[in-house]
């Protein structure tokens, strides 16, 4: 028996200094740094939408001209999108899935250090796309907004270059992560945990790891045509030559819409542990709600034309993804309905992850009432490219996938750092952060509807006023996150002890595997299978 | 900095000024402008059906969860239902909330597909329009009366003005109650026309011909903006639609054509222009035309566009100059002119290239030159 305890021992023995982060094949360590990779992305990605709504704030042009402008909205759609909310959510999926599934680690640990150290590279790349267009003789900046159309997209300089070399980098780590996870899920779980007692954010997972399979290809091919028309004399995309602008909207977003999913997925995962969790009531219909997540993914892959009804599709093609788009309501609706009915006959207490919870429902709820609105082909052939789109997917993207993330981190810090969060703190930030993410967004869908096109740097002074209100909201919004920074340093420097399970209710109706190790867990975990009742 | 500190003051004054003044502030717009054709009334009347359906979707949510943050909460002593999950609603929610969305989901669509059939019908129009966008402006081509205009943005407008980015320099004039008919096109890179009021939109898109159409039937002037991004100057691309009625259309109508023979017989005659008329004529046409990428100043942007003042086509040989603006620069955004404009007008814009800004070649060019190189 001392033999073996010895022998643990040694196994938990941490490597240290760099090395330890360089070469890390430990599935916790991985996490962290994808998460804290994922924060730094965050800050950046913020700061260009703010100096976007800064903009904004009146007519006229005052702070960047029209193609810094572009370039930096390009930057923050493809910074949040591929470095803040995926990484993120693969950090969080490489610290729970292993501790929620029984698993010592994932499947291949070696593999996930290189799929994590893509990342910086790429990062850098991405940065690079922005700032490398103010050096002489490279031409235009990337103004093309993250979709990357041509014929603009041959038109842009260097940059542009830049760009679709870190969307090669970024598909390879998101593969190769997505390989990884799909495979410790289907090899990993310990005896007895049966696919229909894994935990919903695994599950989530499951079809994210499968989506991202799919998907990731696809743009990275679609990329290569256009780096191809750029500079290899092909014209894939040019209707001069025999080729097809809308082909690449078709490879665009045959990647793009399940990308959407792939934002969201992990996050409703999360809220299906979260919302039992402070209702002390099990996730209510998990099992149809696995079923039409299954359904939500296959669904997701054939309805991507609706981002592009304004192209001139035929008539049959265009009533097929209008049926088809609204046809998701149905899934999606199961899922709130699932989330609802949880809380319906609990015993809620409303700590901060709860909190965020809650507002989630709500919020992506309207998200989704304005995507059916959406979907209705005549009225978009209105919506189309106003403000209306933006605001929809600001409130598909933020509550539903971004603060899923905060949630799943005011709910897992006491887990990860071994210390508790100041509940205070944390309520202060999720009030603050939601009312002004309604004030800045909220006002978007009216100046959409009044006709105000998205991407533009200017605009005329009627639609002035909800302007005003969404860049107040907007600085109010980024400013939030300050204290969200400071929330996570504090909590991880130092504050009262956790126990293993800070959550009175986070085993009920669920195995909870990763509430029975310590706070914080030690370096290696079931090393041998644990029991599962 | 200056103008970064003059932006601080002015949004500090504004901060302040809707603080102690909040029922000042009017919204003026909030949804879709009033319809003022059949095809967009009926994409109004829809867009109001979905939106009623998700604001009473989104009261009945927002109760359900109202009434269980109210009741079920462990400060109260409520005690969780653990059975709940095992109730009749626990065991058939999984096939009655889906078989409610979608009864929901049908009746929009059912309503939808109807405008859309609509929207994709193809009856014979009384007046064509062919809508071509380019970098950075309109050109409005009225296909059964031989007539082109070229519509630019309005600059002189300053920026507190309601038209400011709203207005231009030629509108495009149709007769209400007949039915138009617009094939959308566009020479360099995606583009979207759209007048909410009167025409929903479809992308302008190089190699394809979208088509989309309208009655109007009200008199008026509608705006708009281009709606895809088109790169630099996509916020200044906006629209202006003059709708009038049949009889004043067909007025307009004779009125422009006679305008366009006057303009056509002048660049094909023989007269010798000097140079001063050139200029004059060519700095207008410089500002319309050129402007929007070479600048105003001929300075261009640094890396993007070229500079004209000083550039080696503008000082030197002339049969180049020509030659690029007629022919236009392969794989960038300069485009060829020769059907754009007549000879007249390339001579002006030449002659005033070459001797504007400080560039001091004294020569000029004739129209008869510009129709010997083409």
């Amino acid at each position: 028996m001392s033999e073996a305890t010895a022998h643990d021992d040694h196994h938990d023995h941490k490597p240290t200094g760099i090395g330890r982060w360089l070469f890390s094949t430990n599935h916790k360590d991985i996490g962290t740094m994808y998460l804290i990779f994922a924060l730094v992305m965050l800050f950046l990605g913020g700061a260009s939408a703010m100096v976007l709504r800064m903009e904004l704030f009146m007519p006229g042009i005052q702070i960047v001209d029209p193609d810094t402008y572009n370039n930096l909205l390009t930057n923050h759609a493809l910074i949040m999108v591929f470095g803040m909310v995926m990484p993120a959510g693969a950090g969080m999926a490489n610290w729970m899935i292993p501790m929620m599934i029984g698993a010592p680690d994932m499947a291949l640990p070696r593999l996930n250090n290189l799929s994590f150290w893509l990342l910086p590279m790429a990062g850098t790349m991405l940065i690079l796309s922005m700032v490398i267009s103010y050096f002489p003789g490279t031409g235009t900046p990337v103004n093309t907004g993250w979709t990357l159309y041509p014929p603009l997209s041959v038109q842009s300089g260097m940059g542009m270059d830049f760009l679709i070399f870190t969307v090669h980098i970024l598909g390879i780590s998101s593969i190769l992560a997505a390989i990884n996870i799909v495979t410790t899920i289907v090899n990993m779980r310990a005896p007895g945990m049966t696919w229909f007692k894994m935990p919903l954010f695994v599950w989530s997972w499951l079809f994210t790891g499968l989506l991202l399979i799919m998907i990731m290809p696809v743009l990275a091919g679609g990329v290569t045509m256009l780096l191809f028309d750029r500079h290899f004399g092909t014209s894939f995309f040019d209707a001069a030559g025999g080729g097809d602008p809308v082909l690449f909207q078709h490879l665009f977003w045959f990647f793009g819409h399940p990308e959407v999913y792939v934002l969201l997925l992990p996050s409703i995962g999360v809220l299906g542990l979260i919302i039992p969790t402070f209702s002390r009531k099990p996730l209510f219909a998990y099992k149809p709600l696995v079923w039409f997540m299954a359904a939500l993914t296959a669904l997701g892959m054939v309805v991507w034309a609706h981002h592009q009804y304004t192209v001139g599709m035929s008539l049959d093609a265009t009533t097929y993804f209008m049926i088809g788009t609204i046809l998701i309501s149905i899934p999606v609706g199961m899922m709130l309905m699932s989330f609802i009915f949880t809380m319906w006959r609990g015993a809620m207490t409303f700590e901060t992850p709860m909190l965020f919870g809650i507002a989630i429902i709500l919020m992506f709820s309207f998200a989704g009432v304005t995507g059916v609105m959406l979907a209705v082909v005549p009225a978009d052939l209105q919506y189309h490219d106003s403000y209306f789109v933006v605001a929809h997917f600001h409130y598909a993207l933020i509550p539903g996938s971004v603060f899923g993330l905060y949630a799943a981190v005011f709910y897992w810090l006491p887990k990860w750092t071994g210390n508790m969060y100041n509940e205070t703190q944390g309520q202060i930030f999720f009030w603050w952060t939601t009312l002004s993410f309604n004030l800045t967004f909220f006002p978007q869908h009216f100046s959409g509807l009044a006709g105000m096109p998205r991407r533009i740097v200017d605009y005329s002074p009627q639609f002035a006023d909800f302007n005003y209100l969404s860049s107040v909201g907007g600085m109010l919004f980024g400013l939030s996150h300050l204290l969200f920074l400071y929330i996570i340093i504090k909590t991880i420097k130092g504050g009262e002890k956790a126990p293993a399970n800070p959550w009175e209710g986070s085993q009920i109706g669920t195995t909870g595997l990763e509430w029975t190790l310590p706070s914080p867990p030690p370096f290696h975990s079931f090393n041998t299978p644990p029991a599962i009742k | 900095m200056s103008k970064l500190r003059q932006v601080f003051n002015r949004g500090l004054l504004l901060i302040a000024s809707t603080l102690f003044s909040l029922p000042a502030f009017a919204v003026r717009e909030y949804n879709l402008p009033e319809p003022a054709s059949t095809i967009t009334r009926e994409i109004y009347d829809l867009h109001m059906l979905t939106a009623w359906v998700a604001t009473a979707i989104m009261i009945i949510v927002t109760g359900i969860i109202l009434y269980a943050l109210i009741n079920f909460r462990k400060s109260k002593g409520y005690q969780p239902d653990m059975e709940f999950n095992h109730t009749w609603f626990g065991r058939w929610s999984w096939a009655l909330v889906p078989a409610i969305v979608l009864g929901i989901d049908f009746s929009i669509a059912g309503s939808a597909t109807e405008t859309l059939g609509n929207i994709e019908s193809h009856d014979p129009a009384d007046v064509t329009v062919k809508v071509t966008g380019s970098q950075w402006k309109w050109t409005y081509e009225y296909m059964d009366d031989d007539l082109k205009i070229v519509s630019n943005l309005n600059k002189d407008i300053p920026a507190d003005n309601d038209l400011y980015l709203r207005d231009v320099d030629n509108r495009l004039v149709l007769p209400t109650n007949k039915r138009v008919r617009f094939l959308h096109t566009a020479t360099d890179v995606l583009h979207a026309w759209w007048v909410p009021a009167i025409a929903y939109k479809k992308d302008s898109i190089p190699g394809y011909i979208n088509e989309t159409w309208t009655v109007i039937d009200k008199e008026g002037v509608y705006r708009g903006q281009c709606a895809e991004n088109c790169g630099t100057g996509h916020a200044f691309m906006p629209i202006v639609v003059e709708a009038v009625s049949p009889a004043k259309y067909d007025e307009w109508m004779k009125g422009q054509k006679v305008a366009m023979a006057a303009a056509m017989a002048e660049a094909s005659s023989d007269k010798i222009w000097d140079q001063a008329e050139l200029m004059e004529r060519g700095e207008k046409l410089y500002n319309t035309s050129c402007a929007a990428c070479h600048m105003p100043t001929g300075a261009g942007i640094p890396g993007v566009f070229p500079a004209l003042k000083g550039s080696p086509v503008a000082l030197g040989d002339m049969s180049k100059h020509i030659d690029i603006i007629l022919k236009g620069v392969a794989g960038t955004a300069m485009a060829s002119w020769a059907n754009q404009l007549n000879d007249l007008e390339l001579a002006a814009i030449i002659t005033y290239e070459r001797n504007a800004w400080g560039n001091n070649t004294g020569d000029s060019t004739q129209p008869a030159d510009i129709k010997a190189a083409r």
